[in-house]
């Protein structure tokens, strides 16, 4: 059954008026598709991946594929491009049944799919990387020269701009992905997937990302585009179709309908979520200050500039965003207040307490709660218990030890007490690395916010978190700011840190380009700032 | 062709009875094996176990030098248990055992004058603090400047040896006896005074004291890991370093204790040997014994559990004990030690299965048009 008559089935039809009944007939679409699915169904053990899915894409159309993490939209994917076999259900391409027992075979047939880490060749050329294994030519000599000229035309062609002769360790990510894109292309792609391609961008980027797209769709070609950012679905897409645990939920014309941000969240997760500015605040006009880094500076091994003089201050209550673009230094910069990484010079001061650098247990009696990004293997202990997990700072307190002997029934006393306080799924003996990604993330803030801490260091508190645990995830953080707690919130999604901080400070190069109000702060803005093209002027108010 | 395929496919939970029933599993098919040779040797499988199992396990004595031959492997096995356990690829145990036993042989002929409830604890000190000694070496260097301790404890091991002969063989040291008539005839180390001699206990199946302590040893293990602080940090760093980086342990420091500690086990090992039953440093049986490699086998049957360790030394120990009893012209010693040799590789072998299963299936055809 297609994706609308689920969604009359569950009553949501009212929600999605159908405007153009003819093209929204799955016969019509079927015919008319670049690539579709018919009744898939994919089961790994343990877990149906995909419940009989029926999806389909245009010809110059860009459809959203929608969805929380494990609802099968990777595997919906990986079918389409030949990497599983479906236990049942057909594949259809250019509207006839076909098989793709290979990769190989889903490739000939044009399907080509943009996986979210690159396969790029760093010292070559973008020309060579998009004819790499690909030259079409039974001549010995590589003519260079012809081939650069094709991939410039073929760039100009989808209007993107870029130097065939520049070598891709140079390019920025969203000039990799451009390359990969020019790949696809050049290689007579028909229809391409891109998994969730602008985690890694800048907002400019990501504009000039669904430029190239919309071209792309108006030559013919058909693009799947999966996501769980709402906004830019609606931005980009024709089309989008919500899978919610491997079922279909949902499918609605973009461009026909009004559809907001709101109604596709509610069919991803099947309930009303809100996905709006904070209303509390924690920050009280005479807050005293918390977190005060002064000149803060790092370089690395090879003598380069990891962190630039960065001077800053965090107040009670107060959640102060980190933005940036992925290895601008934020791991650092976090790592310098945590006591893991060696600064070199300037002073952290926590409630007025100096920490010392690369000295973790100071940081800890200092009060200082670190969420890192790396959950699995830094943050927590993957092959120890949830109870050895929340025990992992305390074992030395009064409370967890007497002498050298560990309390281990106080232990797993607090950590019962803290599965239900937090609404974690599992056992106080379960392992954490049996913990689904929200599981294990709530199994870390429970243990670094019971602590009560004075300062809170989170970075991407919410990657790849389904969208309930990341509303979950973000209530915490916002609760402890109004308990009191200093946040610092280190985040590589804007559009989080617009939501939850009184503050921004954009983060580009290892230094701080400048430090803005979060109430009405200009999106544009900041963008420039995370490419380090802004104005460098220091918010005086924030000191 | 068949029509089936096999892969191997990641076992998405193991079960918990699987871990243990594992190497038993391995054993069995070991020995079934082993039968198809024995029988195609000539001599009959069903005679050739039973001859081994009442060798090794029921003829009178045979417990006790059982017990004999398990009492090392015991602390081998324990060193590499503990050091593999956390990531240190210690395989000096060998070295360690036997830089222990020197250590243990020099305090007992030093010392053994005090009587024994001075210069036996004496022994076992001096054995751990020699064992430790050849392990600052090797720890050294991995936390300074992350030399692989594979190389520097192998290394070690071949160093070992050469030290202990030169000093009884080669040298007129302190160590080397050059009075009593044996001597003279062929070199040999001090014997330790008869008071520093380990206590055995039982009449009809005699248990050495260093068994004792090896069990001793396998328990306090146990319950340190279990129950301490400190062992709180050395499962932490086991299972993720990076992880105890970030809460606070100071995981170079338990590393290179770890390390100390692994190498001390192997080092009280060696006191045993002197103790228990050489009563003097004997380079050559030290060398040809490779407790230290045999130990490493141990662990991986024991799956590095402590007390497990001391139910496997018993095992191995028990065949190399029928090996040594039954060799003749009915029972080469080669054709023991395939025995032995495929129990240790199918239970190498076995520690994948815990991990992966094999998956036969129909190959998917392609459907009638």
């Amino acid at each position: 059954m297609l994706g609308v008559i689920s969604c009359m089935k569950t009553g949501r039809k009212s929600e999605l008026p159908n405007a153009e009944l003819a093209l929204e007939d799955p016969e019509v679409r079927l015919r008319n598709s670049a690539l579709a699915a018919r009744g898939i169904t994919k089961a790994f053990p343990g877990v149906v991946a995909n419940d009989r899915v029926d999806f389909e894409v245009l010809k110059g159309e860009v459809h959203a594929l929608l969805g929380e993490n494990g609802s099968g939209k990777t595997t919906l994917c990986k079918i389409l491009t030949g990497f599983h076999q479906p236990d049942e259900g057909q594949i259809y391409a250019n509207g006839k049944p076909t098989r793709f027992p290979t990769p190989a075979s889903a490739f000939e047939a044009g399907i080509f799919m943009v996986h979210q880490n690159f396969s790029l060749v760093g010292p070559l050329s973008v020309a060579e990387n998009v004819v790499l294994g690909w030259t079409q030519t039974r001549n010995w000599r590589f003519d260079k020269r012809k081939v650069e000229e094709q991939v410039f035309a073929a760039a100009k062609k989808f209007d993107m701009s870029i130097d065939p002769r520049a070598t891709v360790s140079t390019l920025s990510v969203g000039e990799k992905q451009k390359v990969e894109l020019l790949k696809a292309l050049y290689r007579g792609a028909k229809t391409l997937i891109l998994d969730e391609p602008t985690t890694v961008l800048t907002p400019q980027e990501a504009k000039q990302l669904f430029a190239s797209l919309r071209r792309m769709a108006e030559e013919g070609e058909a693009v799947i585009f999966i996501s769980h950012k709402l906004d830019e679905v609606s931005e980009v897409c024709d089309h989008v179709s919500v899978l919610n645990q491997g079922r279909p939920a949902g499918m609605a014309n973009l461009r026909e309908q009004r559809v907001d941000a709101q109604s596709l969240a509610k069919l991803m997760v099947g309930r009303d979520i809100h996905l709006r500015r904070k209303e509390t605040t924690g920050l009280k006009p005479d807050a005293g200050i918390v977190l005060e880094i002064r000149n803060l500076n790092s370089v690395d091994s090879n003598g380069s500039a990891k962190l630039k003089n960065i001077s800053l201050t965090v107040r009670e209550g107060e959640i102060l965003g980190i933005a940036g673009i992925a290895g601008n230094g934020q791991r650092a910069f976090a790592e310098a207040i945590a006591g893991l990484h060696l600064y070199g010079g300037g002073e952290i001061r926590v409630k007025g307490a100096a920490l010392s650098s690369g000295n973790v247990r100071r940081s800890i009696e200092a009060g200082v709660a670190y969420v890192p990004q790396d959950r699995l293997g830094t943050g927590l202990a993957p092959g120890m218990t949830i109870s050895e997990n929340i025990s992992l700072k305390s074992y030395r307190s009064v409370t967890h030890s007497v002498g050298p002997i560990l309390r281990k029934k106080a232990i797993r006393d607090d950590t019962c007490r803290l599965l239900a306080e937090f609404d974690i799924k599992g056992q106080e003996s379960s392992l954490v690395r049996q913990l689904s990604g929200g599981n294990a993330q709530k199994v870390l803030l429970a243990r670094e916010l019971t602590s009560d801490p004075n300062l809170i260091v989170v970075a991407t508190p919410t990657r790849g978190l389904d969208v309930s645990a990341t509303e979950t995830v973000r209530d915490l953080l916002a609760q402890a700011a109004v308990r009191g707690a200093a946040i610092v919130l280190i985040s590589e999604d804007l559009g989080e840190i617009l939501d939850l901080a009184d503050r921004i400070a954009v983060i580009c190069a290892g230094e701080i380009q400048g430090i803005v109000d979060a109430e009405g702060a200009e999106i544009d803005a900041i963008g420039m700032m995370m490419l380090g093209k802004g104005s460098k002027e220091n918010d005086s108010a924030a000191a | 062709m068949l029509p089936l395929e096999l892969r191997f496919e990641r076992r998405l939970e193991t079960a918990p009875w699987l871990g243990p029933s594992l190497p038993i599993l391995a054993i069995f098919v070991a020995l079934f094996i082993g039968a198809l040779i024995l029988w195609t040797t000539g001599r009959d499988p069903a005679t050739g176990y039973s001859d081994i199992f009442q060798a090794a396990f029921t003829k009178p004595g045979a417990l006790t030098a059982t017990a004999l031959s398990a009492t090392p492997l015991v602390f081998t096995g324990l060193t590499a248990a503990l050091a593999f356990r956390i990531g240190i690829w210690n395989i000096g145990g060998d070295g360690q055992l036997m830089i222990g036993a020197l250590a243990a042989a020099t305090s007992g002929v030093a010392l053994g004058h005090l009587g024994a409830w001075i210069s036996i604890p004496a022994m076992i000190v001096a054995g751990a603090a020699g064992g430790a000694l050849w392990g600052l070496i090797p720890a050294y260097f991995r936390a300074r400047s992350g030399t692989s301790e594979v190389l520097t404890t192998l290394m070690l091991n071949y160093l070992a040896p050469l030290l202990l002969g030169y000093l009884i063989f080669s040298s007129k040291s302190w160590w080397r006896d050059l009075t009593s008539p044996g001597a003279k005839v062929f070199p040999q180390a001090k014997t330790i005074p008869f008071d520093t001699f380990w206590p055995v206990w039982g009449a009809d199946i005699a248990i050495p004291f260093g068994f004792v302590l090896g069990i001793f040893m396998a328990v306090l293990m146990q319950i340190v890991l279990r129950t301490t602080k400190y062992g709180f940090e050395v499962l932490v760093t086991a299972d993720s370093p990076l992880a105890g980086n970030y809460a606070g342990i100071r995981t170079k420091r338990v590393f290179i204790t770890v390390f100390l500690l692994s190498a001390a086990l192997a080092g009280i090992g060696g006191a045993s040997q002197i103790g228990d039953f050489t009563y003097r440093l004997e380079p050559r049986t030290l060398q040809f014994a490779a407790y230290g490699y045999t130990g490493i086998a141990v662990a991986a049957l024991a799956r590095y559990n402590p007390i497990a360790v001391v139910v496997a030394a018993f095992f191995i120990g028990g065949l190399v004990n029928a090996n040594l009893s039954l060799q003749g012209p009915e029972l080469p010693l080669g054709l023991l030690g395939v025995i032995q040799g495929l129990i240790l590789l199918f239970v190498a072998a076995s520690e994948i299965s815990a991990r992966y299963r094999v998956v036969a299936r129909y190959k998917s055809r392609p459907p009638i048009q």
